[in-house]
C-alpha cells in the first residue's frame, strides 16, 4: 500500500567518537558508537544541538523585544502626548547615575563577550570564571545604583501612587505618568539583570567544573546573548527616560 | 499490544510527568485541555440557560458577567490556543519531519507544567468570586473597580502566555534545525506549514498581551497609573495593546485547524491538495496580514477614522489567503475519490462553516456595518463560527484522524459519524439564529434582553444542548476504543506520510533509523507536477 | 563547534570604546538644541549602538542568515506595532466632527 518512499539510512547518524575532558568520559552505547556526553539524544551531532541552543535563544530574545516593546509602545504614545511633563519629569532623573549605569552595562557586555570567547577558546577554568564573575559584580553595581536612583524617588516622593507630591510640578499628572512608566520600564529591566545574575552564578559554577571548552561552550554563548540583550534595552531606556530636552535645562 | 512503543514504555505516574517524550506529552496536554474544554462548556450551559427566557431571572447580573468572562477566558486561553498545537502539535511535527523529538523536550515539558500553572491561578480566580470584567479586560473597568480576582487571573493568562511562547519557539527551531534529510521546506506536509506560521504568530504576539495584563496588574496592586485617565491615561491604548495580540491570536487558533483540513483533505479525496505552495504560502500571509488589523475592534472605541479606514482595508486582505484555502481544498476534492469517513465529515463541516464565519468577518470589516452590529449577537456569531464552526470542528477532525496512530486503536465509526451530525446540527442551530438576534440589535454580555427576541434564544438553546451532546459522545466511545477498540495498525485510513510509516502507537524515538526523504510526503497522484503547484 | 568563528580580543576593545564614545556623543548632543532633530539624533545612536553589539558581541556578523533574519523580524516588528498604533494617535480629530 504505502511505497517505501523514504529509503531508510543504514546506521545512525552520529558524528564521530570525541574524547574531551570535562564531565566525564565520552559517552559510549551498546551498539559501540560514541559521542560528546553533553549530545542529547534526539539531535544528531553536537553542531546541530548547538545551533539549536542559539536559534532557540534568539527566538526567545524576539519575545523579549516584543514584551519591552509594549511598554515603550506606552511610552511613545504618552510622551507624544504630553511632551512638556515628559521633559519636566526627565530633568529630575539623574544624568550623572544614568550615564554611570550605562558604562557599567557596557562594560559588562565587554567582559561578557570575553568570557564566551575564553570558553570558546578552551582557556582556563580560571579565566572563564574570573571574566563570568566581573561581569557579575559589574551587574551588581547597576542594581545598586538603581537602588540609590529608586530610594532617592521614594524619599522625594516621586513614586506614583497615593504618596505622590503634586505639588511640586508645573505637570503633575503627566509627571507621574512618566513615572509610572520609568519604573515599570527600568523594574522590568532590573528584574531581568536579576534574573541573569542567577543564571550568571549558574554558569561560573559550572565553568569551575571544567565543563566549557572549544568543543562544548553552547550555555556560556547563550547566557551571553540574553544579557547583551538586557545591555541592548538600557541603551535605548537611558536616552528615552534621562535626556529628554536636556537643552531647555542645562545641568 | 505487546511491542514496545511510548505508552507502554515506562509505567508509573513518573513516568507520565517526568517524561520528555512529545508524544505523552501531548496526551498530558490532551487530558488537561479536555478538562478545561469541560468547565468553559459549563460556563457557557450557564450562559444558554439564563437567556432561555427575556428577564434576567437565573443569575443576578454580576454573576452573569463573570460567568461570560470565565466562559471566554478558559476557553480562549486554555482550550483554544493550545488545543490544536499542544496535542496534535507536539505529538506529529517530529515525526511529520522524521526527527525524533521536539528540539527542546525539557522545555516542552516545562511549557505543560507552566500552563497548569496557569490555569490553576485562573481556577482560582473562579472559584473565590470569579472576574466579571469580560475577557477582555477593558480598562479603566478593569484596573480601577473590578473585584481583585482581576490580578489572580491577570497573572494565570500571563502565565500561560508562556507555556503558548515555548511551544512556538520549540516548533520553530525544530522545523528549521531538524527536519530528516532531504524534507526540503517545499516537500513538508501542509500541517507543518501551518504550525510554523503559528508559531510565529505565537513568538511575535503573545509577549505583548504579557506585558498588558502585567501593566494592569501592576496599576492595581503598585498604583503605576499607566491606563488610568486621570494621569492622562487612554484606555484605548490598552485596548491597542490587548488587541495587537488577541487578533492575531484567533489565527493562532484558526491556522493549525487549517492545517489539519489540508492533511485531511487530501486523505479522503485520494488525490494531492491542489495548488501546494498556495496553500503553504497563504499561512504564512495569514500569520504577517493577522498582525496588521487589530484596529477593527476599535472602530467604535474613540479610534481615528482614518486608522479605522487603514484598519478596515487591511482586514479585507486578510480574508483573501483564508479564501485560497478553501478554493484550494474544494479543488483538491473536485474529481477525487472522496470517502465520508467521520474525520472527512469533520473537514467539510470545517470549510462550510468556516466560509460563513469567514464571510461575515468581512462584514463586520465594512465600518459602517460594523458600527450597527458591534458589541451585538452578531459578532458573537460570527467569532463562534470561526473558532467553534472551524477551529474546534478541526480539532475534532484532527483528533479522530490520528487517533488510531496515538493509541493504536480503531473508535467506534457509527458513533463518531453520529457525534459529527450532531455536532454540526447543534452548532448551526446555535449559532445561526444569533446571527439573526444580532442583527436586530441584541447586544452581547447582557442576560436580560426584549421579549421579541426570545424566539432567536430559544433556538440558540436548544442547540446548544445537541451541541453538548455530541461533544459529550467522543468523550465516551474514543476511550472505550481504549479497551475494546480494534487494533489500528500503522495506516488504517491508506494516507500518505511519515507518520503512517510507523508503527501505531510509535515507538519512543519514532524512526529506528532516520528516514530519507526523496520526494513530497503526499503522493496519491503519480507527480504531475505542473504549473503552479 | 571548533569551526565557529573566534574574534580577537582587539576586536571586542574597539566595539567597547566605540560603545562608550557612543554614549558620551549621545549625552553631549542633548545639550545642544536641534529642535526635533534631538530625537532623531539620539535614536541613531541608540540603533547605531545596539547595531554593535549585535554584531560583534552577539556573534551575528558571523552567524547564520537565519540569525540574521530572526533578529531582523523581531526589531521590524516592533516598529510595526509602534508605527501602526501611532497611525490612530496622531490622526485623531483629523476628520471634521470626530473628537482628538
Amino acid at each position: 500500500m504505502s511505497d517505501a518512499h523514504a529509503e531508510h539510512y543504514p546506521g545512525p547518524l552520529h558524528s564521530p567518537p570525541v574524547k574531551i575532558g570535562g564531565e566525564g568520559p565520552a559517552h559510549g552505547h551498546e551498539d559501540g558508537h560514541v559521542h560528546h556526553p553533553k549530545l542529547q539524544h534526539h539531535f544528531d551531532d553536537m553542531a546541530q544541538q548547538a545551533e539549536a541552543s542559539t536559534l532557540g535563544m534568539w527566538v526567545f530574545l524576539v519575545t523579549e523585544i516584543m514584551f519591552f516593546g509594549g511598554l515603550f509602545t506606552a511610552y511613545l504614545v504618552y510622551r507624544a502626548h504630553s511632551p512638556e511633563a515628559f521633559q519636566e519629569a526627565s530633568a529630575h532623573l539623574s544624568i550623572g547615575w544614568g550615564g554611570f549605569n550605562t558604562a557599567v552595562l557596557i562594560f559588562s557586555s565587554l567582559t561578557m563577550a570575553l568570557a564566551v570567547r575564553a570558553a570558546q577558546t578552551s582557556e582556563s577554568a580560571k579565566t572563564q570564571v574570573t571574566w563570568i564573575a566581573i561581569t557579575m559584580f559589574l551587574g551588581l553595581v547597576f542594581l545598586g545604583v538603581k537602588g540609590i536612583e529608586y530610594t532617592e524617588k521614594f524619599r522625594d516622593h516621586i513614586v506614583p501612587g497615593p504618596y505622590f507630591d503634586a505639588s511640586r510640578w508645573e505637570h503633575p499628572a503627566g509627571v507621574e505618568m512618566f513615572y509610572s512608566l520609568y519604573f515599570c520600564m527600568t523594574g522590568l529591566h532590573a528584574l531581568h539583570m536579576i534574573i541573569g545574575l542567577g543564571i550568571m552564578t549558574w554558569l561560573a559554577i559550572k565553568a569551575w567544573q571544567r565543563s566549557f571548552n572549544a568543543d562544548y561552550y553552547t550555555p556560556v554563548e547563550v547566557a551571553g546573548l540574553y544579557w547583551h540583550f538586557v545591555d541592548i534595552v538600557w541603551i535605548f531606556l537611558f536616552p528615552l527616560l534621562y535626556l529628554i530636552g536636556r537643552h531647555y535645562h542645562h545641568g | 499490544m505487546e511491542t514496545l512503543n511510548y505508552l507502554n514504555n515506562g509505567h508509573g505516574l513518573a513516568s507520565w510527568l517526568l517524561t520528555k517524550d512529545h508524544k505523552r506529552i501531548a496526551l498530558l496536554y490532551l487530558v488537561s485541555i479536555t478538562a478545561f474544554f469541560g468547565l468553559g462548556g459549563f460556563f457557557a450551559m450557564l450562559i444558554r440557560l439564563e437567556l432561555l427566557t427575556p428577564a434576567g431571572d437565573l443569575l443576578t447580573s454580576e454573576t452573569y458577567n463573570k460567568v461570560f468572562t470565565m466562559h471566554g477566558v478558559v476557553m480562549v486561553f486554555f482550550f483554544l490556543i493550545p488545543s490544536i498545537p499542544a496535542v496534535l502539535g507536539n505529538f506529529l511535527v517530529p515525526i511529520m519531519i522524521g526527527a525524533k523529538d521536539l528540539a527542546f523536550p525539557r522545555i516542552n515539558l516545562l511549557s505543560w507544567y507552566i500552563y497548569v500553572l496557569g490555569g490553576l491561578f485562573t481556577l482560582t480566580a473562579a472559584l473565590t468570586g470569579g472576574v466579571d470584567t469580560g475577557w477582555t479586560f477593558y480598562t479603566p473597568y478593569s484596573t480601577a473597580a473590578a473585584n481583585s480576582n482581576v490580578m489572580t487571573a491577570a497573572l494565570g493568562i500571563f502565565i500561560t502566555g508562556f507555556s503558548s511562547i515555548l511551544t512556538g519557539l520549540n516548533f520553530i527551531v525544530t522545523i528549521h534545525r531538524m527536519r530528516a534529510p532531504g524534507m526540503t521546506w517545499f516537500r513538508l506536509p501542509l500541517f507543518i506549514w501551518s504550525h510554523y506560521a503559528t508559531s510565529l504568530v505565537m513568538i511575535l504576539g503573545t509577549p505583548v498581551i504579557a506585558i498588558t495584563v502585567l501593566m494592569v496588574a501592576a496599576e492595581r496592586a503598585l498604583h503605576l497609573g499607566i491606563f488610568d485617565p486621570a494621569l492622562g491615561g487612554d484606555p484605548v491604548l490598552f485596548q491597542h495593546l490587548f488587541w495587537f495580540y488577541s487578533h492575531p491570536a484567533v489565527y493562532i487558533m484558526i491556522l493549525p485547524a487549517m492545517g489539519v483540513i489540508s492533511e485531511l483533505v487530501q486523505t479522503f479525496s485520494r488525490k494531492n491538495i491542489f495548488g501546494y505552495s498556495f496553500v503553504a504560502f497563504s499561512s504564512l500571509a495569514i500569520a504577517v496580514v493577522g498582525f496588521l488589523v487589530w484596529g477593527h475592534h476599535l472602530f467604535v472605541a474613540g479610534q481615528s477614522t482614518y486608522a479605522g479606514l487603514l484598519f478596515s482595508l487591511l482586514s479585507f486582505v486578510v480574508a483573501i489567503p483564508s479564501a485560497i484555502k478553501v478554493f484550494n481544498w474544494s479543488a483538491t476534492m473536485y474529481k477525487g475519490s472522496v470517502s465520508w469517513q467521520s474525520p472527512m465529515l469533520y473537514a467539510i463541516g470545517f470549510i462550510g462553516l468556516f466560509t460563513i464565519g469567514g464571510l461575515t468577518g468581512v462584514m463586520l470589516a465594512t465600518m459602517g456595518i460594523d458600527i450597527h452590529v458591534h458589541d451585538t449577537y452578531f459578532v458573537v456569531a460570527h467569532f463562534h463560527y470561526i473558532m467553534v464552526g472551524g477551529a474546534i470542528m478541526g480539532y475534532m477532525g484532527g483528533l479522530h484522524y490520528w487517533w488510531p496512530k496515538m493509541t493504536g486503536r480503531l473508535y467506534n465509526e457509527p458513533a463518531a459519524k453520529t457525534a459529527a451530525f450532531l455536532i454540526f446540527i447543534g452548532f448551526n442551530l446555535t449559532f445561526f439564529p444569533q446571527f439573526v438576534a444580532g442583527y436586530l440589535g441584541m447586544p452581547r454580555r447582557y442576560h436580560a434582553y426584549p421579549p421579541e427576541m426570545q424566539v432567536w434564544n430559544v433556538m440558540s438553546s436548544a442547540g446548544a444542548s445537541i451541541l453538548a451532546i455530541g461533544y459529550a459522545l467522543p468523550l465516551f466511545y474514543l476511550l472505550w476504543s481504549l479497551y475494546r477498540g480494534a487494533a489500528a495498525g500503522a495506516d488504517p485510513w491508506g494516507a500518505k506520510g511519515l507518520e503512517w510509516e510507523i508503527p501505531s502507537p510509535p515507538p519512543t524515538e519514532n524512526f529506528g533509523t532516520t528516514p530519507i526523504i526523496t520526494h513530497g510526503t503526499h503522493q496519491y497522484a503519480p507527480s504531475k507536477e505542473v504549473g503552479i503547484v | 563547534m571548533s569551526a565557529a568563528h573566534v574574534a580577537p580580543k582587539s576586536l571586542y576593545y574597539t566595539i567597547f570604546a566605540a560603545l562608550l564614545v557612543g554614549t558620551a556623543l549621545t549625552v553631549g548632543v542633548a545639550f545642544i538644541d536641534l529642535g526635533a532633530f534631538n530625537n532623531v539624533a539620539m535614536l541613531t545612536i541608540a540603533c547605531i549602538k545596539a547595531l554593535l553589539v549585535i554584531l560583534f558581541f552577539m556573534h551575528v556578523r558571523w552567524g547564520t542568515r537565519l540569525t540574521w533574519l530572526v533578529v531582523a523580524s523581531g526589531f521590524f516588528w516592533l516598529i510595526l506595532m509602534f508605527s501602526i498604533t501611532m497611525v490612530d494617535f496622531s490622526t485623531r480629530g483629523w476628520v471634521q466632527g470626530t473628537p482628538k
